[in-house]
């Protein structure tokens, strides 16, 4: 009868001492924090020589278009369904809390300042990241793995100014008109549930709308949008670029494409907020009249 | 007898001292090599050896550890990129598995280089492709196609057309015949042939097919993997003719020739147990 090894008899087996766990412990974190602060100064670098090459020598157009068509006309849809639907969740999930503070006039404010400033911006980006980020990096990494990238530098096309400038571009040109289809849909939604659903009087639905709504806070919502748009088609590039071999590699570098861009745009989002915010209190040191 | 016929002439491509290593793999080093211009050469070796890393490290694919690769007389890898695109347009490249662009169709894909790099009109560009396209024995209903629509033969085709189409002076092949049957396998032997004929490109073939091989090159350089050498001993195990290579006494030389596998198969068994 074969009889089980015994771990105690043999010496290659016997647990390491603490201060040997401790130093692999401390190995183990120091090659993680090393392995990061390569790959930030990587993906620095990746995004230095796509405006490198987009200030120095603009993409062809027939390499723009369907980029954009791609980013701008095919995620029109979606975008503004996804608006509408979070403009009328807000008046659902706000209206009985303001009505028992008797202030559901209020709603319209609440609803379009959330929307312009916050949901309008990061919802539009999510849905583009989720759209069209993984679907850049799916298909970077397969012209990566196929070598079609390697292909493009052969034949003297720089690969960055040839895929990953008119990605960025249109990106970038186009997430401020995505937003503002998101806001627009949003308060077209909110309006519809709080003031068809609900019966709130529609004159003071809109009335402080009006006065909590102000330009900089589109200005706000907007501008935030073009750092969402450059995060969004740098990380999907970057990822498709840095595909590793086979199927699984372009299904990991989708998924690692949203996962990144998504928590690219929300940390954006808490430090253009703030930066943002300090760059208007520091014109307007009494803030708003209302707040 | 290969020193005599190209010593007179200057090298146009030169690996110098070649090292490239990932992470602790060593896959090419102390690499030497001097390709005089017009030479058919074949990179030979076992699968895993580093052929087509030293292939892509002479056209800047993939940047050398250490060492140098001298094209006409210029470091490539002291290019900045725009010059090195620049000088990319005198190299061919013939990928494995042809990497034609599957969203464009076969007349963009072989157009592709002109497109990006003369400002020839359509009607001449069309010519110029059909023209390429014949001379690889493709008819001219593929121009509309997509590359998933054609056999592995007529993508290795295109991908050679497309390789042709700006006139190189270096063409490189990665392994050309791999994944073709035998009559495939010759006509893609005998394309490679009458390039050199027509013109007089140089050609760097990496192949493990004795077929090719025999048929094919002026010189046969044969690469033995990194990691089954003594740190001492030179990587490049054969430079010669084809006929010396049949000749050649060398036991690596020997067994790749005549394709045997000696204790291979208990080594690996050992090794992963």
């Amino acid at each position: 009868m074969a009889s089980a090894p015994s771990a105690a008899a043999d010496p290659q087996s016997e647990r390491p001492g603490p201060v040997t766990q401790f130093a692999d412990w401390l190995a183990n974190w120091g090659q993680l924090v090393l392995d990061t602060l390569v790959a930030f100064g990587d993906f620095s670098l990746f995004f230095v020589r796509t405006l490198v090459w987009l200030f120095t020598r603009f993409p062809r157009w027939e390499t723009l278009w369907p980029n954009f068509h791609q980013v701008g006309v095919s995620s029109l849809p979606v975008i503004a369904l996804t608006g509408t639907f979070i403009g009328m969740v807000l008046a659902v999930q706000s209206y009985f809390q303001f009505r028992q503070l008797g202030l559901e006039t209020r709603l319209g404010g609440v609803i379009n300042l959330t929307l312009v400033r916050e949901l309008g911006p990061v919802l539009a980006a999510t849905m583009l990241a989720g759209r069209v980020g993984s679907a850049m990096a799916a298909e970077l990494g397969t012209m990566r793995v196929t070598e079609q990238i390697d292909a493009l530098a052969a034949m003297g096309a720089n690969p960055i100014r040839y895929l990953v400038v008119p990605r960025f571009l249109a990106c970038l040109v186009l997430i401020p008109t995505l937003t503002i289809m998101a806001d627009f849909m949003g308060v077209a939604g909110g309006h519809f549930y709080s003031v068809i659903v609900l019966q709130i009087d529609s004159h003071h639905y809109w009335f402080n709308s009006a006065q909590f709504v102000g330009n900089y806070d589109l200005f706000v919502g907007i501008f935030k949008s073009l750092f969402f748009g450059a995060a969004i088609s740098m990380v999907a590039c970057y990822q498709g670029f840095h595909c590793s071999a086979g199927a699984e590699g372009v299904g990991r570098a989708a998924t690692a494409s949203f996962v990144y861009a998504f928590v690219s745009i929300l940390v954006l989002d808490l430090f253009l907020g703030i930066a943002l915010d300090a760059i208007y209190f520091t014109y307007n040191p009494e803030g708003s009249q209302l707040l | 007898m290969i020193d005599q016929l190209y010593e007179q002439q200057t090298p146009i491509l030169e690996v110098r001292d070649l090292l490239v290593q990932f992470g602790a793999q060593r896959v090419l080093r102390g690499i030497n090599l001097s390709i005089p211009a017009g030479q058919t050469l074949v990179l030979l070796g076992e699968s895993g050896c580093g052929k087509t890393v030293l292939l892509k490290t002479m056209i800047g694919l993939i940047p050398p550890t250490s060492g140098k690769i001298i094209f006409d007389q210029q470091d490539i890898n002291e290019l900045n990129e725009r010059d090195l695109s620049q000088l990319r347009l005198r190299f061919g490249y013939v990928f494995q598995n042809a990497a034609l662009f599957d969203s464009m169709t076969i007349a963009q894909n072989v157009a592709f280089p002109l497109a990006q790099h003369t400002r020839l009109p359509a009607a001449q560009i069309r010519e110029l492709v059909l023209s390429r396209l014949a001379e690889v024995g493709l008819p001219h209903n593929v121009i509309y196609k997509k590359p998933a629509e054609l056999s592995g033969g007529m993508r290795k085709r295109v991908g050679l057309a497309r390789a042709l189409i700006m006139n190189p002076e270096l063409i490189l092949y990665d392994e050309p015949t791999t994944g073709l049957d035998p009559i495939m396998s010759d006509v893609i032997n005998q394309l490679i042939l009458r390039t050199r004929r027509k013109s007089p490109v140089t050609s760097i073939v990496v192949t493990h097919s004795m077929d090719t091989a025999r048929r094919v090159p002026d010189r046969i350089v044969m690469l033995y993997p990194s990691m089954r050498l003594d740190p001492d001993e030179p990587q490049i195990v054969f430079d010669g003719s084809p006929l010396e290579l049949e000749q050649s006494p060398d036991r690596r030389v020997r067994q790749f020739v005549n394709g045997e596998a000696g204790q291979r198969l208990m080594e690996m068994i050992t090794e992963s147990n």
